[in-house]
């Protein structure tokens, strides 16, 4: 075999992208390591913290059911910043776009950023345009970099998980990742399946209120919840335990998913957080994000049980027990 | 509760699980039942239904998934071909990722070859007919299950008179290997858990011969939990009482006399040969060739390629799990050389093989 190539799965989110970062990026780029496993740099300066992300969009199709790449790569780089628990105030917006692209459609995505900017109460401040021969992009891609501020000292990352907390999702798992594919892949479904793209700071914001107790926030993107909590695990040193039964799942997303043998632990998602919580919170954070729009399908879909190497183990819906492992290879390419 | 749900019901599985606890208790030696399907081999993984059968009772899994049975040749045959300018390759996901003797499809598709991943033959066939002045290839692997959508497939180009539709067929049949396996005497299978899919389509008499011959207990099984425990529940009764017949657990689907339609097709387009199975050698009249009438769409005769000399990997012991003579854990490569992101045999890369399945769940 050839080493040398990258392949699609090192753009999955999965193992392969981890190696590629641990094995070449980080240590080529020495000093980016600030931001660690985390969704965002958390930067200390003289007056406070500041937290700084960046993120490219390549999405296929550009346009789906719930959104498209623009509002996508806001809702993005706003929630990176907000699983820091930092307020986002600033974006700055990259278009790459391919030669003969349409205008109109052009005009389309920048008010969904727009749009979502406002939504989210961040500010579009610099950007840069690129066009490129017609074939030497597809389309066109959309790198957004975001910076957000902190109003409190709370120290929320995925190193801080413990024994006993509960892990609480704000929804249903898998629908933006089965929504473009079966978008892309023209699949007909008698229901439409729409994506879940939204900003989650607002839903932050509410969490915070519960102060220290809130331990580790992540939204489980490329990878799904299952790469997500394994990082988690592994950072944190301990082992979680899902419970198969309590996972909210769309019965489309389901379906679509028993059909191609996905596993929708693995597919992802872009409106949702996994917040692990100390156990006597759970219930009023569970509480929270059911009365904010963002949280209505929220559950507590498992626990932290014990200091390990970092593990996830899931009871299933029949009460056995197997393992979960990051998502492997690439599973759906160009999904954000 | 949706429909799926009720085949996943945590109270019919604790109560079959009792059921076995009960049936098989005090027993000295383990019952061991094989399953010859790549479908029931992650469902049991997937559902963790060996934690909750009593330890009288091993699963092992057999030469049940297509990738994996595929030998490296046939790899190897579709890299050659992966290579002629102009050409599109497509295939189930699987196939990426094998390696071949010396390289797979994800590493030339990275090195630029035009390889595709389709959901259905029908999708191949839809490019072929979308570029007419381009020679369209669809690999095709798995055993009865997929040979008739396959055979529908070169049927209708046939039809449309579509020249540019081509098929590397590398079909397999049951029930024959399991014959083998079972008069293994290093084995000592005491029960089939039957494919299910496959037997929608040859029926349950197709088990009969294996039956009658090595006197073995054949359940077809469904796929979901309940299905499972329900199909082992059959066995263990079988055993006990020291019989063996065919039965058919996966009635909801699946007749004694099988698919007709689909054995037509299957007979239209293909001819009995024999195979070759990765770890299990040649077996006689276990595959299936494109015949004479349909050559035109037979990849390996109307495209020919120089095939690269065969080397297999050392020290995988693919041949050996796929025989359900070791467990993936047992395998010195599992999970240090030989992982799902850098596969050194076929079990290790479907998603339906033995080692993804043990290495995906239990690591």
């Amino acid at each position: 075999m050839d080493h040398d190539l990258i392949l699609l799965g090192h753009g999955s989110g999965g193992r392969l992208s981890h190696q590629l970062l641990d094995e070449l990026i980080i240590p080529s780029l020495s000093g980016i390591s600030v931001a660690g496993q985390n969704d965002a740099a958390v930067i200390a300066h003289d007056s406070g913290r500041l937290a700084f992300t960046t993120d490219s969009y390549v999405v296929d199709p550009i346009f789906f059911p719930g959104g498209n790449i623009g509002d996508l790569a806001v809702n993005g780089t706003v929630n990176d910043l907000a699983m820091m628990g930092a307020t986002p105030r600033y974006i700055s917006v990259g278009l790459i776009i391919e030669e003969g692209f349409s205008k109109k459609e052009l005009a389309v995505i920048l008010s969904a950023m727009r749009e979502a900017a406002d939504l989210a109460g961040v500010q579009i401040v610099t950007g840069d345009t690129k066009v490129v021969p017609k074939g030497k992009a597809d389309r066109i891609f959309i790198n957004t970099s975001g910076i957000g501020l902190f109003d409190h000292d709370l120290r929320i990352n995925g190193c801080a998980a413990r024994p006993g907390d509960k892990i609480i999702i704000n929804g249903t798992i898998g629908d933006h990742g089965i929504c473009v594919l079966a978008t892309r892949e023209g699949l007909d479904l008698q229901t439409v399946i729409e994506s879940d793209t939204a900003a989650l700071n607002g839903l932050v914001t509410e969490l915070l209120k519960e102060g220290e107790a809130l331990h580790v926030l992540r939204d489980p993107t490329r990878g799904g919840v299952a790469t997500t909590l394994k990082e988690i695990a592994v950072q944190s040193g301990v082992t979680i335990k899902l419970q198969e039964a309590d996972l909210p799942l769309k019965d489309a997303v389901k379906g679509v998913c028993a059909i191609l043998g996905l596993d929708p632990l693995h597919v992802a998602n872009e409106g949702k957080l996994l917040a692990i919580v100390a156990p006597e919170a759970a219930e009023r954070v569970l509480e929270r994000m059911r009365n904010h729009p963002c949280g209505v399908d929220a559950a507590i879909i498992g626990e932290v049980t014990q200091v390990s190497a970092g593990a996830v183990q899931m009871e299933t819906t029949i009460g056995g027990l197997r393992a979960i492992d990051m998502l492997s290879g690439e599973q759906l390419p160009r999904i954000c | 509760m949706n429909y799926l749900d009720q085949f996943q019901d945590r109270n019919v599985v604790r109560g079959l699980a009792d059921r076995i606890a009960q049936l098989t208790a005090g027993r000295a030696a383990p019952m061991t039942f094989m399953e010859v399907c790549g479908t029931h081999t992650m469902a049991i993984s997937r559902y963790g239904i060996r934690s909750i059968l009593p330890s009288q009772v091993r699963l092992i899994s057999g030469p049940g998934c297509p990738v994996c049975v595929t030998p490296n040749s046939y790899i190897d045959r579709a890299v050659a071909m992966c290579r002629i300018p102009g050409i599109i390759i497509t295939t189930f996901g699987d196939m990426m990722r094998v390696p071949g003797s010396s390289s797979s499809l994800m590493e030339q598709r990275a090195k630029g070859a035009d390889i595709r991943t389709v959901y259905s033959p029908l999708d191949a066939m839809a490019l072929a007919a979308k570029n007419r002045d381009r020679q369209v290839v669809f690999l095709g692997v798995g055993f009865e299950t997929t040979a008739p959508a396959i055979a529908g497939s070169i049927l209708t180009a046939a039809r449309q008179g579509l020249d540019n539709y081509f098929v590397l067929a590398s079909h397999k049949v049951m029930p024959k290997p399991m014959e083998i396996l079972a008069a293994d005497p290093e084995l000592k299978i005491d029960g089939y858990i039957c494919p299910a899919h496959v037997s929608a389509i040859i029926g349950g008499n197709a088990y009969r011969p294996l039956v009658e011959n090595q006197h073995v207990p054949c359940v077809v099984t469904g796929f979901e939990p309940t299905d499972i425990m329900q199909g082992v529940e059959m066995l263990v009764r079988q055993v006990l009482e020291g019989v063996s017949r065919v039965e058919i657990q996966y009635s909801r689907v699946v007749s004694w006399d099988g698919n007709k339609k689909a054995q037509e097709i299957i007979a239209q387009v293909f001819t009995p040969c024999d195979a070759q199975w990765r770890g299990m050698g040649t077996i006689p009249g276990t595959g299936l060739e494109i015949n004479d009438a349909y050559a035109a769409f037979d990849a390996q005769k109307a495209i020919p390629v120089e095939v690269e000399e065969l080397q297999e990997h050392a020290g995988c012991l693919c041949g050996e799990i796929l025989k359900g003579k070791i467990a993936p854990s047992d395998c010195p490569l599992f999970g240090t050389t030989c992982t799902p992101e850098a596969p050194v045999g076929a079990c290790m890369v479907s998603s339906e093989g033995s080692c993804a399945a043990a290495y995906k769940y239990m690591n």
